[in-house]
């Protein structure tokens, strides 16, 4: 066996650099009518995505900031300033050779090829707004399975993905959903045919390279009857000077009896917003599983969903956040039963570190008329330093007979006989730190593949070597 | 309906806030002027709406045109039977009967307490004879949970109340209390209560709230503060009976400063619609506050509770505990939050919501929030809905118990957790009565 890939996701080090890319293709800042048009004319795509496109552009205009219950750092967006689209070249390319030279150079620094030799069933990166390099394996094509960009999926493979295209998250779910709406590039979209089980995971890689610019990838996976899959994302960015805006909207399709898997390791650097809309619609037996590790970025706000349609069907979210100075954390899950016998479980495990705050908001709902429906929330919270912040927001909504749901939530703090213990036995106190941290979230991250789970344990360990003290 | 907002002639509430200003004259200045503010808070301040967090899944349809109702005037009220109804208690400290804000008989105080210190008294006599005590304590605090509006027409409307002030050191245990009655048909009611325990008091203070009627269409606007100083032990109870065709608001805060032991408990029964906001503060260090809260809605009864526990001071513990049993199509909203600020290290604080639904239409939700901001605390909260598990009626049937009388035990059971929490013997059964009723 060869060593394990390094998948480097520190915002400290890998992550933290740019390069100057001779953009081919720049709609300008702003986001106006004509944005659109040049999106649409540059990547060809048909007339009822660019009315899609600009009935979105309407809701996002006309739709507040949700600072009603959210965050006011999101005022600090300023939509104006903005890039919304950027790109060196509309295709992806086939072949790493063909990889313009600055990208390759970006991705090898991330580890993006070593990640395909690792034999990873599919990889994408995606570079700014366009994919600029993706491969997968000829067996999987032959299989049937279908593995490519917003515009490739909605132009050539139109009769599969058109009809779930902004089904689960219509446009104006939220602000942040209609903007992606209006402007979504790059992405992945996913079919996999009935009875098809993907033994290795399809995989994703997202960087921001440009100042002021904001990536709104959009990505549909669709798994037929019977079929599974795992698909993995990790995002990057370099340190701006300002605020960098992230904001895709991540729909999932598990037809009967399907399973999906959807794994995010998300380490933006700390000056991205990144406002995110994940849900997935799990029909009759089917499963739908996130697990969303939050690291990086100033504010994130994500609470992926699922809305469990079909008897029997399966939601859960696990979730994992870390969040240092000057970052928030706001995560969470949505599980809405609208079948019997559905069941969805809720697991959240966040760490706050220094002035960090993270908070958790759940909503679950079962409305009246169903049978047998239960729902398991717990929130468990670590707070490191003096001043580290924590909050807890569920909504829980229950009608009727025969369901049963149960949250539970704790907040701790990471015991002095625990880091007593430790030290007595030779460790020091960032280790002794680091270990406790671990052991918090260990059932968690042994959830996650082999080499993210490495990583992950790595990454905390760095995280809190100086937060000691 | 709806241009009854935007009419230009007097509404009931103008008319009333006019009528209480003349009466009011002989007020202290500070007094009237709150009143004065409180009016153009309430004039100005917007009605909450669908996006408004603090009232989320809540009715908003029923606060539309409330000053439908009319403020209820001075009058000299006599009725014996409601006078003797609130007798139920016989060994008391102090007793005031209150019809439709109106007093409806002698004040009882026990001469001896009364010589030890105790005040006991109507909001408007402390306001003439004790004006630094009431103005100290006066509205200092507030739930701010939402019901902002609705405490500014209290405060402007308001025209009696209650003031009970323990002196330092006095324990007192027989119960004071309180009975509120609405009567007439269609009338606003504003129930005021301010219970001061100073340094190391003790005492406990039991409101009813009851209708004369069934069926008379009444608003109530309630607002009671407990203050505890140093060392005290304060209880304030509230048993909510109101008919259920009032909207009824009840406005509570419960202030600790240090070495605190305070308790609250509301049992609703009664209302159409019930809000209620309970702030609980923790000002000063090695304070316990429990507060407790239980719920038999039936029918279209809807409880909407709001409560929030402020963690200032450190080294203090909160607990609270609300339980929910629905039957019917009733509706239930628990919004709970504890806050812990940055200073109050060591803090345990905890917070419990369990639902029991015993009806394919009944709906509860729940909300149970943390913000919590220093390190070194005990924090957390749960919160269940379900129903009676049938393995523990499998337990009453194979000890041949029939299957109504076991749901009937298991729910008692479920409510008696709660009820037990009152120290009065004659009080948990009176209680029981009325949830046993809502059983038939």
């Amino acid at each position: 066996m060869t060593t394990t890939p390094d998948l480097d996701l520190s915002r400290d080090d890998t992550g933290d650099f740019s390069y100057d890319v001779d953009y081919k293709y720049d709609a300008g800042i702003g986001l106006t009518e004509e944005t659109i048009d040049y999106i649409c004319d540059v990547k060809g795509e048909a007339d009822w995505i660019r009315d899609f496109r600009k009935r979105a552009l309407k809701v996002f205009k006309d739709k507040p900031q949700p600072t009603h219950w959210a965050s006011k750092d999101l005022e600090a967006i300023n939509f104006d300033e903005i890039r919304y689209y950027l790109a060196t070249g509309q295709k992806a390319t086939r072949s790493w050779d063909d990889v313009p030279e600055d990208v390759k150079k970006t991705f090898e620094r991330l580890g993006i090829p070593e990640k395909e030799r690792a034999y990873l069933a599919g990889v994408e990166a995606q570079f700014d707004s366009e994919a600029s390099y993706s491969n997968m394996k000829e067996e999987l094509s032959k299989q049937g399975v279908i593995f490519v960009g917003p515009t490739e999926g909605l132009g050539e493979h139109e009769e599969i993905f058109r009809k779930w295209f902004g089904k689960v998250i219509p446009i104006g779910d939220n602000k942040y959903s209609a903007l992606n709406s209006a402007t979504f590039s790059g992405g992945s979209f996913i079919y996999v045919p009935k009875g098809v089980k993907l033994k290795q995971p399809l995989q994703a890689y997202f960087r921001i390279n440009a100042e002021n610019f904001g990536q709104f990838e959009r990505t549909l996976i669709i798994a037929d009857e019977g079929a599974e899959l795992t698909y993995m994302e990790g995002c990057t960015a370099p340190k701006f000077e300002t605020a960098t805006l992230h904001s895709a909207v991540v729909e999932l399709v598990a037809l009967k009896g399907a399973k999906i898997q959807y794994i995010t390791v998300q380490n933006w650097s700390a000056n991205v917003f990144n406002l995110v809309t994940k849900r997935g619609l799990a029909m009759e037996d089917a499963e739908v599983r996130w697990i969303d590790c939050n690291i990086g970025s100033r504010l994130t706000m994500k609470y992926p969903g699922v809305v469990m349609r079909g008897k029997g069907a399966r939601g859960e979210v696990l979730s994992i956040a870390l969040a240092h100075d000057n970052q928030h954390q706001d995560t969470g899950a949505k599980m809405v039963h609208a079948a019997d016998n559905t069941t969805s479980n809720i697991i959240s495990k966040s760490i706050s570190i220094g002035k960090g705050r993270s908070t958790y908001r759940g909503v679950v709902s079962i409305p009246k008329h169903l049978k047998n429906c239960k729902n398991n929330t717990e929130c468990d919270a670590l707070l490191i330093n003096t001043h580290s912040r924590t909050d807890t927001y569920p909504a829980i909504t229950v009608r009727g007979l025969g369901n049963t749901t149960q949250h539970e939530a704790s907040v701790s703090k990471v015991s002095a006989e625990q880091i007593f213990y430790m030290m007595q036995r030779g460790l020091n106190e960032g280790q002794a730190m680091s270990l406790a941290v671990n052991g918090f979230v260990n059932d968690l991250i042994r959830e996650f593949p082999m080499e993210y789970s490495v990583e992950l344990k790595r990454l905390i360990d760095l995280e809190m070597e100086d937060s000691v003290g | 309906m709806s241009n009854t907002l935007i009419s230009d002639a007097p509404s009931n509430f103008d008319e009333a806030f006019l009528m209480r200003q003349a009466q009011n004259e002989l007020l202290p200045e500070w007094f009237k002027t709150m009143q004065s503010e409180a009016w153009e808070r309430y004039k100005n301040l917007p009605t909450p709406t669908r996006t408004s967090e603090t009232w989320r899944f809540s009715n908003l349809k029923s606060l539309a045109n409330l000053d439908r109702f009319e403020p209820s005037p001075f009058a000299a009220v006599e009725n014996e039977e409601l006078v003797a109804k609130s007798s139920r208690l016989k060994d008391v400290a102090g007793r005031f009967v209150f019809i439709d804000d109106n007093l409806a008989a002698p004040r009882y105080l026990d001469p001896e307490l009364k010589e030890k210190g105790v005040i006991f008294t109507t909001l408007f006599d402390a306001l003439n004879q004790h004006e630094a005590l009431v103005k100290n304590y006066f509205m200092r605090q507030s739930p701010q949970l939402g019901s902002e509006k609705f405490e500014a027409l209290h405060l402007a409307l308001l025209r009696n109340g209650l003031f009970v002030y323990i002196p330092k050191g006095l324990e007192i245990d027989r119960p004071f209390v309180v009975s509120n009655w609405s009567q007439a048909t269609g009338s606003a009611i504003f129930p005021h209560t301010h219970f001061i325990c100073d340094e190391n008091a003790k005492a406990t203070l039991i409101e009813f709230q009851e209708s004369a009627s069934p069926d008379a269409e009444n608003l109530v606007i309630a607002n009671a503060h407990v203050f505890a100083e140093n060392g005290a032990k304060p209880r304030h109870d509230i048993i909510q009976n109101w008919n259920t065709e009032t909207l009824s608001f009840q406005l509570n805060t419960h202030n600790a400063e240090r070495d605190v032991e305070s308790r609250g408990i509301i049992i609703n029964i009664g209302s159409k619609q019930a809000r209620q906001e309970i702030h609980g503060k923790i000002f000063g260090a090695g304070s316990d506050v429990n507060l407790y809260s239980l719920n038999v809605p039936t029918k279209d009864q809807f409880v909407d509770q709001r409560t929030l526990q402020t963690h200032i001071a450190p080294n203090s513990r909160s607990n609270l505990l609300f339980k929910n049993a629905l039957q019917d199509a009733s509706k239930t909203i628990f919004s709970g939050l504890i806050i812990v600020e940055e200073d109050a290290q060591q803090t345990d604080a905890y917070q419990t919501n369990n639902n029991l639904l015993l009806s394919d239409k009944a709906e509860a939700n729940s909300l149970p929030g943390l913000e919590i901001n220093a390190n070194d605390v005990k924090c957390s909260h749960g919160a269940t809905s379900g129903q009676i598990d049938d393995s523990n009626i499998f337990y009453f049937l194979a000890r041949g118990i029939p299957r109504k009388k076991a749901e009937e035990l298991l729910v008692f059971g479920f409510l008696e957790e709660v009820i037990e929490k009152f120290a009065i013997e004659d009080v948990r059964d009176y209680i029981r009565s009325l949830v046993e009723q809502k059983f038939r």
